[in-house]
């Protein structure tokens, strides 16, 4: 287990809190020391609102050890509408079809099991289709 | 002269060893390179390495692996940098000998891979990745490669099975190699009914991981030992360059820029451009890695890499063969020690000793070991003297 860890990733893995740079406006997520775009020191903190589109996906078959039970599941590149792109699961598909371009929107997950069945539950963002109603 | 010499090769087949431990693969390489160079003492040994610390509970590996070789005393350590941690490690023993600090110096490339099974495995290939943003959403390297390839199939409007053609050419041409895992060539119609693994990648769009172990043992022309035997192959470019480590940090991901940049770099230290290479061993990790590398290294337009694999172009008698002797699909993946089989590949070519998979008058070559998914790119200009 690792608990430090996973209580330190906590703003970005509820609320997906990032951070905008002083200098050059651009978008951060996860929160940096330095900003990708211009290389100033990134401090602002700036909540993202979880929006977003599919920029590609894929269905894995193999899960590492942690997340045999969920498998087969969809893992996306999703394009925030602020700009970045994040790694994420997709979740509550149904029997809808995933496709480059669909719109998506943060809910909050289990992610897996950190140290076994009797271990603690981690939890984080997925997306899931836009129009679903409430969480 | 300055020149760096690979002067020794060595090998063990690539496959599943469960009769033997981590250090024993790494000294029957480590010695048939030895053996091989005509008896010359290496100063220092560079391991390339991934994944000892967890699948083999077993860090320190210099002290580790020079003890049973017989070297005890040496300078020894570990490089890491995922599937390109071999080729890192013979950068460093380039350096070293190309500085004249070391007279000659060993490099290993050693994994064993098979001592665990599924889940566990697939979480130690994840540690290529970032591990807090795509690790912990169940993403694998077979994932990152499943959405590289959707990606590009939906910007080029590639066909789906024009991705066959890299492991069918893997297959063919390990046939002919001894030490590669798998010496079958495979049929069209196995790829197309193959196990999906991350949609839209298959079983055989993916090399599979296992043991293994190479050397080469490096050193400079006036060290060659009195009546050596061998043509004499020399490292004439050598560069690692390096990218975003998760994949979503890219602006364009499917650019392989780290690629690009250590290709151009080796190949402007070398004084030549890449279409003057005779083959290119490339990193077919994924199939749809070896696209995009091709790609990067300018040999194919942007979207246009998988073109070059459905005409013969590549094959041992084409323009530019790649995978000679079987590339990762079939001489089988194991991971820290490939980018060492890679350059021991070439050199039997560079040297004229790769039987009946001969390129003919082959003196150039381009070498290219990838981390992740290119997120570390080592690439390496090797030339027969
Ligand atoms: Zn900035």
């Amino acid at each position: 287990m690792e608990i430090p860890r996973h209580w330190r990733l906590k703003k970005q893995r509820y609320a997906l809190i990032g951070e905008v740079c002083p200098y050059c406006d651009g978008k951060i997520f996860p929160p940096r020391d330095v900003c990708p775009h211009c290389g100033g020191e990134a401090r602002n903190v700036y909540p993202f609102s979880g929006k977003g589109t599919v920029y590609s996906y894929t269905v894995m078959q193999d899960a590492p050890a942690g997340y045999e039970s969920q498998a087969p599941y969809t893992v996306a590149l999703v394009k925030l509408e602020e700009g970045p792109v994040v790694t994420a699961q997709l979740t509550d598909l149904g029997e809808q079809a995933v496709e480059i371009g669909m719109p998506v929107e943060m809910v909050t997950r289990k992610l897996r099991e950190d140290g076994g069945a009797k271990g603690m539950l981690i939890y984080g963002y997925k997306f899931r289709p836009v129009g679903l109603g409430p969480h | 002269m300055g020149d760096v010499i690979i002067a020794g090769i060595g090998q063990i087949p690539v496959g599943e060893h469960w009769d033997l431990p981590l250090h024993t693969l790494s000294t029957r390489a480590a010695l048939a390179a030895i053996k091989d160079s005509g008896g010359l003492r290496p100063q220092a040994m560079y391991i390339g390495n991934f994944a000892a610390s967890i699948l083999s509970h077993q860090a320190n590996l210099g002290a580790l692996l020079t003890d049973h070789a017989g070297l005890t005393g040496i300078e020894a350590y570990t490089v890491e940098a995922a599937g390109a941690s071999g080729a890192a490690a013979l950068r460093v023993g380039y350096l070293a000998v190309r500085s004249g600090f070391v007279e000659s110096a060993l490099v290993v490339g050693v994994e064993k891979w098979t001592d665990r099974i599924g889940p566990d495995l697939e979480a130690a290939a994840a540690l290529a990745e970032d591990y807090d943003y795509e690790a912990m959403t169940g993403l694998t390297p077979a994932g990152q490669a499943g959405l590289l390839m959707q990606r590009y199939l939906h910007e080029y409007g590639a066909p789906r099975l024009a991705f066959a053609a890299f492991p069918l050419l893997a297959h063919a041409n390990a046939v002919n190699n001894p030490y590669a895992m798998y010496r079958k060539a495979i049929r069209p119609e196995v790829y197309e009914n193959a196990e999906p693994v991350s949609d839209p990648l298959n079983m055989f769009d993916s090399a599979p991981y296992a043991d293994g172990a190479a050397a080469v043992l490096l050193a400079r022309t006036s060290g060659l030992p009195e009546g050596y035997a061998h043509p004499r192959v020399r490292i004439s470019g050598s560069s690692v360059a390096v990218d975003t480590l998760a994949l979503h940090d890219r602006p364009d991901p499917l650019a392989f820029e780290a690629a690009a940049r250590s290709t151009q770099s080796a190949c402007r230290q070398a004084g030549i451009l890449p279409a003057d290479v005779d083959f290119f061993e490339l990193s077919d990790t994924f199939s749809i890695f070896a696209a995009l590398s091709l790609e990067a290294a300018g040999f194919a337009r942007r979207g246009e890499g998988w073109k070059l694999a459905q005409d013969g172009s590549l094959a041992l008698g084409g323009k530019l063969p790649i995978l000679t002797m079987g590339g990762h699909k079939a001489r089988g993946n194991p991971i820290g020690a490939a980018g060492v089989y890679q350059i021991v590949e070439a050199v039997l070519q560079l040297r004229g000793q790769a039987g009946a998979n001969q390129v003919k008058n082959a003196r150039r070559a381009l070498v290219q070991s990838l981390g992740g998914p290119a997120a570390t790119a080592v690439t390496h200009v090797l030339e027969r003297v």
